[in-house]
């Protein structure tokens, strides 16, 4: 078993600005513990495979810098709960964090 | 928790007698590629708030991130000049934080392999002597966007009702310059500080890759400092200071910090590691928002970009075209052009440096263009509010008003006028020249008429140089010089005079 705690849930919960009853910490820790001891069989693979993370045999894609037309701004901001003098308007930001 | 006991700061000669400081210095440099660093915005500073996005810098489900390859090249050549090696592979990582400013709630920056790593920079100081500062890697990453904090008294973070924010900066291309801790330096460790950003500065703004403008945050340094009981050799809690907009304020930011750390350190209390905050008004630092620890970022590497593997011929292509550095360029120019050190330095300090040096490569002697520029034309930016580099005379106009007086078609008060001329807006020094009709008049015939009227007008004078008191000539020189306005050569004038009374 690999040992998900209900408080490192309710860490990486703070970290993804996701509220977690009691319950849910519960539930998650299980489950939460049950994918980490899943996916640690890959510890078990040799050390000489190399890691990966792309699987696409590409390099050097590259843009030329050259400018392209940017979004009208009232579509920019179509999607916004909330816009002000042409910026997005989000709550107050510190209040959490202090 | 106890509070951290805040004592007035010890002066750095102070803190030196207990403790060996430790840096280590973070540049952020935005480029000045034209468009971000994965779309194709305009990377453009001062325009109307989000008018520069699009659904890859505002972080919009299903868009995809594509790689500038002009910002790569900058990359590689910031990493070159600061005698870096380039990676053969290397790519990039998301790392992960919750923040406005940033809509995709992760930066995509590189985390284990950077692109450069491992090199240097011979910092000059005041005193003549050079510091190596060691560079541990620079990396490629992208800006975030801009918040703007409404309500509450002082318009800053705390106690606003709300944020506003533009995402036009949110893109850009940043690159990260990060040292490797920087130790010995004791009571010089503010001033190598500050010669460390200086120097790196010269050196981008040599390249080009940017505008370095630290008052408008293209570049931007985070300081960290701690402190190490002398005689021991474990590095103590560090903190990381923001906000260090100018070159005075790295300094100050360093001093202040090392007291404070003495402070807190002597009274028996704990550094605690934490972002602080620099205030350019009282020079002191205050908490900032408090970080994530580093594991909490949860890196991890970005699918959606291919690794990149710069060719040895592409690298070396770069490496062949970088431009010299700054300080080697001074001790060059001093050579060539003959300055004494307190000319070099006038030089330098009026920003006039680039400017000599491309008036002469427009063809005017050294002692001519430096003559121009840290004389007249420096006191005409003065005289206008403006800087040298922004007065309306290019180089090649000045160069040009330059060969005119040595070629003898201007006098050196004539030449003031053609230069008044084009900082006017008249035009080209030759079109000024042609259009407030001041060229000297050199022509002979004319010139002879001219001196045989005026010996006409006053024969009395006339028949005082026949007999040869020449003194009287000068009677007849000011009179030709009143008809020609002022334009004719004197000294051709007075010889005229006295050929044509012998």
């Amino acid at each position: 078993m690999s040992d998900i705690t209900r408080d490192d849930v309710a860490h990486l919960a703070r970290l993804a600005r996701l509220a977690v009853t009691d319950d849910e910490l519960d539930t998650f820790s299980r489950q939460i513990d049950a994918i980490v001891d899943t996916v640690s069989a890959v510890g078990d693979i040799p050390d000489d495979v190399p890691p990966t993370a792309q699987v696409v045999p590409q390099t050097n894609v590259l843009r030329p810098d050259a400018t392209e037309p940017s979004l009208p701004r009232e579509a920019a901001l179509a999607g916004a709960p909330s816009a002000e003098e042409g910026r997005f308007r989000v709550p107050r930001i510190l209040g959490e964090e202090l | 928790m106890t509070a951290v006991v805040e004592s007035a700061p010890y002066t750095v000669e102070e803190v030196c007698e207990h403790f060996d400081p430790v840096m280590g210095l973070e540049v952020h440099v935005e480029l000045n590629t034209a468009t971000k660093m994965f779309c194709g915005c305009a990377n453009a500073f001062g325009a109307e708030p989000n008018t520069n996005v699009c659904p890859v810098c505002l972080g919009l489900p299903g868009s995809l991130p594509r790689l500038n390859g002009a910002a790569v090249e900058s990359a590689i050549r910031i990493g070159l000049a600061l005698n870096c090696r380039v990676r053969e592979r290397s790519g990039f990582a998301r790392k992960n934080y919750f923040y406005p400013d940033m809509p995709k709630n992760f930066q995509i920056s590189q985390y284990e392999d950077p692109i450069v790593f491992d090199g240097y920079l011979d910092v000059p100081l005041d005193d003549g002597t050079t510091w190596r500062v060691e560079i541990e890697r620079a990396h490629m990453e992208e800006d975030t966007g801009k918040s703007l904090h409404v309500g509450g008294a002082t318009g800053r973070i705390h106690g606003a009702d709300y944020s506003l924010l533009d995402y036009n900066r949110s893109g850009v291309p940043l690159i990260e310059i990060v040292t490797r801790p920087i130790i010995g330096a004791g009571v010089r460790a503010p001033e190598v500080a500050r010669a460390y950003v200086t120097a790196l500065r010269d050196v981008l703004r040599g390249l080009g890759v940017s505008d370095v403008r630290m008052d408008q945050g293209s570049m931007r340094c985070d300081a960290n400092v701690s402190l190490m009981p002398k005689g021991t050799s474990t590095f103590g809690t560090r903190t990381e200071t923001k906000n260090v907009n100018s070159l005075r304020s790295v300094e100050r930011a360093v001093r202040y910090e090392m007291g404070r750390h003495a402070g807190v350190l002597l009274s028996g209390g704990a550094i605690r590691q934490e972002t602080r905050h620099f205030d350019e008004q009282s020079g002191t630092t205050s908490p900032g928002r408090p970080k994530e620890t580093f594991a909490d970022y949860r890196f991890f590497p970005e699918p959606d970009l291919p690794p990149l593997e710069p060719s040895a011929d592409w690298v070396e292509s770069l490496r062949a075209g970088l431009p010299e550095r700054p300080w080697e360029r001074r001790a060059r120019v001093q050579t060539e052009w003959g300055l004494s050190d307190e000319e070099l330095r006038d030089l330098v300090n009026a920003d006039a440096l680039d400017l000599v040096a491309d008036t002469v490569d427009a063809g005017a002697p050294p002692e001519a263009a430096r003559s121009w520029w840290v004389s007249y034309l420096a006191q005409q930016a003065n005289t206008a509010g403006v800087a040298l580099t922004e007065l309306a005379i290019t180089p090649a106009q000045v160069a040009r008003v330059v060969a005119m007086v040595a070629e003898g078609t201007l006098t050196n008060k004539l030449a003031r006028q053609v230069v008044d001329g084009v900082l006017a807006g008249e035009g080209e020094p030759d079109e000024v020249v042609a259009g407030r009709g001041l060229a000297v008049v050199s022509d002979e015939s004319a010139l002879t008429a001219a001196v045989d009227e005026a010996l006409a007008a006053q024969p009395a004078v006339a028949e005082k140089i026949k007999a040869g008191k020449t003194k009287a000539a000068g009677a007849i020189v000011g009179a030709v010089m009143k008809a020609t306005r002022g334009q004719a050569d004197a000294a051709r004038v007075q010889e005229l005079v006295l050929e044509r009374c012998r």
